[in-house]
This record gives structure tokens, C-alpha cells and sequence, in this order.
């Protein structure tokens, strides 16, 4: 399916794309790229990989990112039947307590990879089924890939 | 006559064990913790982050120059495709398009460090087991690559070859014809091969239904590389999404269906015969021109998200720049194949014996720093 025949259906999916927030693009990127209110992942991922048309089944990438303001989530998703590629993206300006709805239902691959942005992000996962630190200690504190971060001792601020 | 004995229940009860970070079979600090019951595995659960560099912070403090010497450390054993990743982004990026030449040599490389990478796993994958001689056999084949990289590139594992805009300099007088006396070797030594491990009986016995996948578990774990292809799912970044000199040459997708850990074997065993194929397509026809295209000295991408992925040894690296327009990327990801091939690791070995996740293990070939980026 073509990016442009994906936003449409997409879109279509969405009756009240204001109050969802939903923006759909390919601005800036190869890929197509959508953004929406974070109330509506779970549900959209859901469909996205049940629909016959997308067939999302192979999440490959799932990035956590701090803009400054606002902490998000990046999701890159093929189907291995169309081989078509999309990219969904949350955030939110809450930083003390971070949280979006977990995929890993959906995808087992983001099990590790949601554990990986909760440690570096601090970001949680609801319904995930063993949200727990991953690479750093348990006694760690603060999220290292945070923009705020700092550590005086193994930095080096040029 | 009879005697009525009581015997008492037999009853087991399940226990921890550490394996790791230090144990040979993990090749690297890797730790599990394995819950067993008796010698039936119940549950492994990894524990990450010994080796830890956090790459991804110090791709945000450095030039795009920098960071493709920095992902030398991330799978060292695929360290020239590591740095094309990179350098294709940016490229892509820039809009730079890169002589014919440079595509050329760039995949004739990878696929030279492919064959290395297998050879260093089948060796490591025969000692696991407990045959020592395969090992011996590979590192003497494998040294003869390390040789034209060394010539070539400068360095024997970490290459930094590949910058943005083409090759750092151009090959040596030597490499074709070296190139070409190695695949004329290997041809000769992969039969052997397969009499040495391939067709030993206990080597089948140990890996023939062990650590079964099926491909729908493959496509859900994200499992790339010879561990998906050999649970029959097409994977080949390759071949799906071919990138430098890949379109001009054929070579078929290595696929089984059983899914075991002797079809993960089998895989990377007719990986090593596609990429003599591939090699041999485009050795004899390097194109003349440069080996480079003058890009600034301060690269700075425009804004917005870049996504390019390779086929490494171990399956689709991912590197996924956001940038805001300056000369660090903002953020910067790597998708690295090893922590989703580790992630189905329990998935596969839960029921099976101690003893197996060895075999299991040995074929996922894992390389740690590849998951502790």
C-alpha cells in the first residue's frame, strides 16, 4: 500500500482527527509518519496490525525520545506480507510520570525493547508484563539518555 | 513374598543458577539467570548492561565523522557494515551519491566480513559443542581475510573504512588478486566443512529439534538475520531493501523451515557459499573513478529522521538519526539484531535441558556488545 493510500485509511479510521490529535506526514522522513493523542495507541496499533490491509505484523524499532519538553515514543512497523513501512509516534509534556500504553500483546519484541526505554527514558509501559530495569542496576538514579541528565564523573561536557 | 515399601514421593523443586557473566559459552558478559528443575530449563531471564558503553548519549555529543568509529564497537564482528549503516544514512540524508566504485567495494567488503564473522561463529559453534578442531580450521581461513583487511582498510577488526561520501582511501594494488586467491581457498575448505561438523552424527543429534522457532514466533520476536530465515521468514534487508552494489548482483535468500538450531546452522553455512557468489560477480569488475565524493568538512544533516538498515552477519541493523539541523545528530538509535534475537532466547529454550541452551545459544550468535550498546 502506498503511503498516500495508508493515510487514508488511516485517516478514515479517525472521524474527529482534532480531538484525537491526530497529523499524519512523510515531512522530513522516508517513511510515513503519525502522530497522535496517546489514549488512542493502544487501540490504533491493534488495528493497524489486525487489519488485513496493513498487516503491521513486524514491529523493528522502537525509540524513546526526549524533545526537550516532551518525552516520546517512536514505533516502526513493516509488514512482512505488503512491505510497507509506518511510523507511529506518541509523547507527553508530563516528565515525572511518564506513561503510554504497552504493545508488547502485540509485538513480544517490544517486551525488551519498552524494558530499554524505561531504563534510559524512565518512560512506563501500562500492562507490560516485566517492566523492570534491563541494563542498568537497580539502584540507579535518574534516566541517562534524558536531556537533563547529568553525571560529573563519567561525562565529558565538551 | 511380598514386601510393602513406602516409597516416598519423588518431588523436585526448582532452583537458580547463574550463568555468566563469565562463562565461555555466552562468548562475552552476558548473564542468565536459569530457572531450573532438575536439568529442564523453566525460565532464562538475561541480565544486561555489563558492558554497557551507552553509544547512543555519545552519538549526541559527536560529528557524524565520529560516530561511524563508534560503531566499530558495536558488533565488531560486522564492524565495516556497521560503519556503511551510518554512512548511508547520511548520505541518504545529504543527497550524496556515491561513485560506482565505492558501492562495489563497499559490498564486495561486506560480504568478505560476512564469511569472516560465520567462520568465527562455525569455529565457536563446533567448540561449544565440545569438537575443538573446527575452530582451528575456521581462524586459519578467517586470518586469510583479516589479511585483506588489514592491507586495504588499515585495521584487521575495527575498519573505519567507510566515510561519508565513499571509501577513506582507495584499495590496495593488492586486493583483487588476493580477494580472488582467497574465494579459489575457501571453495576448497567449505566441503570440509561439512564432513568436519555438518555431517558428524552427535553434532546432528545435539542440534537436530532443539530450540525450535516457528516463523510466525520469528516475525513476532523480530528476529533478523539466519535466525528468522531459518524459521522460513524472508528477512534479507538484502533483498528487501537492497542498498551500495546490491541490485546488480543475484544470489539467493538462504531459507529453511524447520527452524531448529541446525536449520540456523544449515543458514549461515549457505550464507557463506551466497557470499563467494556475490563476491565473484563483482570482483572482476571493480569500475575505475573515485574512490570518494568531497563532502564538508562539517557535515551537518538537514532537519528531520533518517532510518537506514543492512543486512549484518547477525541480521537488520537499524540506525535511526532525528536531527535538529546541527552538526550532532539530536538522537540517535541503533536497532541492533543481537537484543531482538536475544529477546526470544527464553521463548525457544524453556523446556529444553541445560545442556541444550549451549547448542541453542551457539546459534543465535550472539555478540554482546551488539546488545550492550
Amino acid at each position: 500500500m502506498s503511503n498516500d493510500a495508508l493515510q487514508a485509511l488511516i485517516g478514515s479510521w479517525f472521524p474527529e482527527p482534532e480531538a484525537d490529535k491526530l497529523q499524519c506526514s512523510t515531512e522530513g522522513s522516508q517513511y510515513l509518519t503519525i502522530s497522535l493523542d496517546p489514549a488512542y495507541l493502544s487501540g490504533l496499533m491493534e488495528r493497524l496490525k489486525s487489519s488485513p490491509e496493513t498487516q503491521f505484523d513486524y514491529l523493528f524499532c522502537l525509540t524513546g525520545v526526549d524533545w526537550g519538553k516532551e518525552l516520546g515514543v517512536v514505533y516502526h512497523l513493516e509488514s512482512t506480507t505488503h512491505r510497507h513501512i509506518l511510523v507511529v509516534k506518541v509523547q507527553t509534556a508530563d516528565r515525572e510520570e511518564p506513561c503510554f500504553d504497552s504493545v508488547s500483546h502485540l509485538w513480544p519484541t517490544a517486551n525488551f525493547h519498552e524494558r530499554e526505554v524505561f531504563d534510559f527514558f524512565g518512560i512506563r509501559f501500562r500492562n507490560h508484563p516485566n517492566l523492570k530495569k534491563l541494563f542498568l542496576t537497580d539502584e540507579w538514579e535518574g534516566y541517562p539518555l534524558r536531556k537533563d541528565y547529568t553525571d560529573e564523573v563519567n561525562m565529558i561536557v565538551k | 513374598m511380598e514386601t510393602a515399601t513406602i516409597a516416598p514421593p519423588i518431588k523436585s523443586e526448582e532452583y537458580f543458577i547463574n550463568m555468566g557473566p563469565q562463562h565461555p559459552a555466552t562468548h562475552g558478559v552476558l548473564r542468565l539467570l536459569l530457572t531450573l528443575d532438575g536439568e529442564i530449563i523453566k525460565k532464562v531471564e538475561p541480565d544486561l548492561g555489563y558492558i554497557h558503553r551507552s553509544i547512543e548519549k555519545m552519538c549526541e555529543r559527536n560529528s557524524y565523522q565520529q560516530i561511524i568509529h563508534l560503531t566499530d564497537r558495536l558488533d565488531y564482528l560486522s564492524s565495516h557494515i556497521n560503519n556503511e549503516a551510518v554512512c548511508l544514512a547520511v548520505e541518504a540524508a545529504l543527497g550524496v551519491e556515491v561513485p560506482e566504485r565505492v558501492k562495489v567495494v563497499r559490498t564486495i567488503l561486506d560480504e568478505l566480513i560476512r564469511i569472516s564473522s560465520h567462520c568465527l561463529w562455525w569455529g565457536v559453534m563446533g567448540m561449544d559443542l565440545g569438537a575443538l578442531t573446527s575452530y582451528f580450521y575456521a581462524f586459519r581461513d578467517r586470518e586469510m581475510i583479516n589479511d585483506i583487511f588489514e592491507e586495504t582498510c588499515g585495521a584487521r577488526l575495527t575498519m573505519n573504512y567507510n566515510v561519508p561520501g565513499g571509501l577513506m582511501h582507495d584499495i590496495h594494488p593488492n586486493f583483487v588478486a588476493r580477494t580472488r586467491e582467497f574465494l579459489a581457498h575457501f571453495k576448497t575448505k567449505l566441503p570440509e566443512y561439512d564432513r568436519l561438523l555438518t555431517d558428524n552424527v552427535i553434532f546432528q543429534k545435539r542440534t537436530k529439534g532443539v530450540g525450535v522457532l516457528s516463523r510466525q514466533d520469528a516475525i513476532a520476536f523480530g528476529a533478523s538475520g539466519p535466525v528468522g530465515r531459518a524459521s522460513g521468514y524472508s528477512c534479507d534487508v538484502r533483498v528487501h531493501h537492497p542498498y551500495s552494489a546490491l541490485p546488480k548482483v543475484t544470489f539467493k535468500e538462504a531459507l529453511r523451515t524447520e527452524g531448529d538450531s541446525f536449520a540456523r546452522y544449515q543458514v549461515r553455512i549457505q550464507e557463506m557459499w551466497e557470499s563467494v557468489a556475490i563476491i565473484e560477480q563483482l570482483i572482476d569488475a571493480i569500475p575505475e573513478g573515485p574512490h570518494q565524493v568531497a563532502t564538508d568538512a562539517v557535515i551537518k544533516l538537514p532537519k528531520g529522521e533518517f532510518y537506514q538498515k543492512v543486512e549484518t552477519a547477525r541480521g537488520e541493523l537499524g540506525v535511526f538519526i532525528i536531527s535538529t539541523g546541527t552538526k550532532n545528530p539530536y538522537r540517535l538509535k541503533f536497532r541492533s539484531p543481537g537484543f531482538s534475537n536475544l529477546s526470544l532466547l527464553n521463548h525457544i529454550a524453556v523446556g529444553g535441558k541445560i545442556g541444550d541452551l549451549v547448542a541453542t545459544m551457539a546459534t543465535l550468535d550472539l555478540v554482546i556488545p551488539d546488545i550492550d550498546r
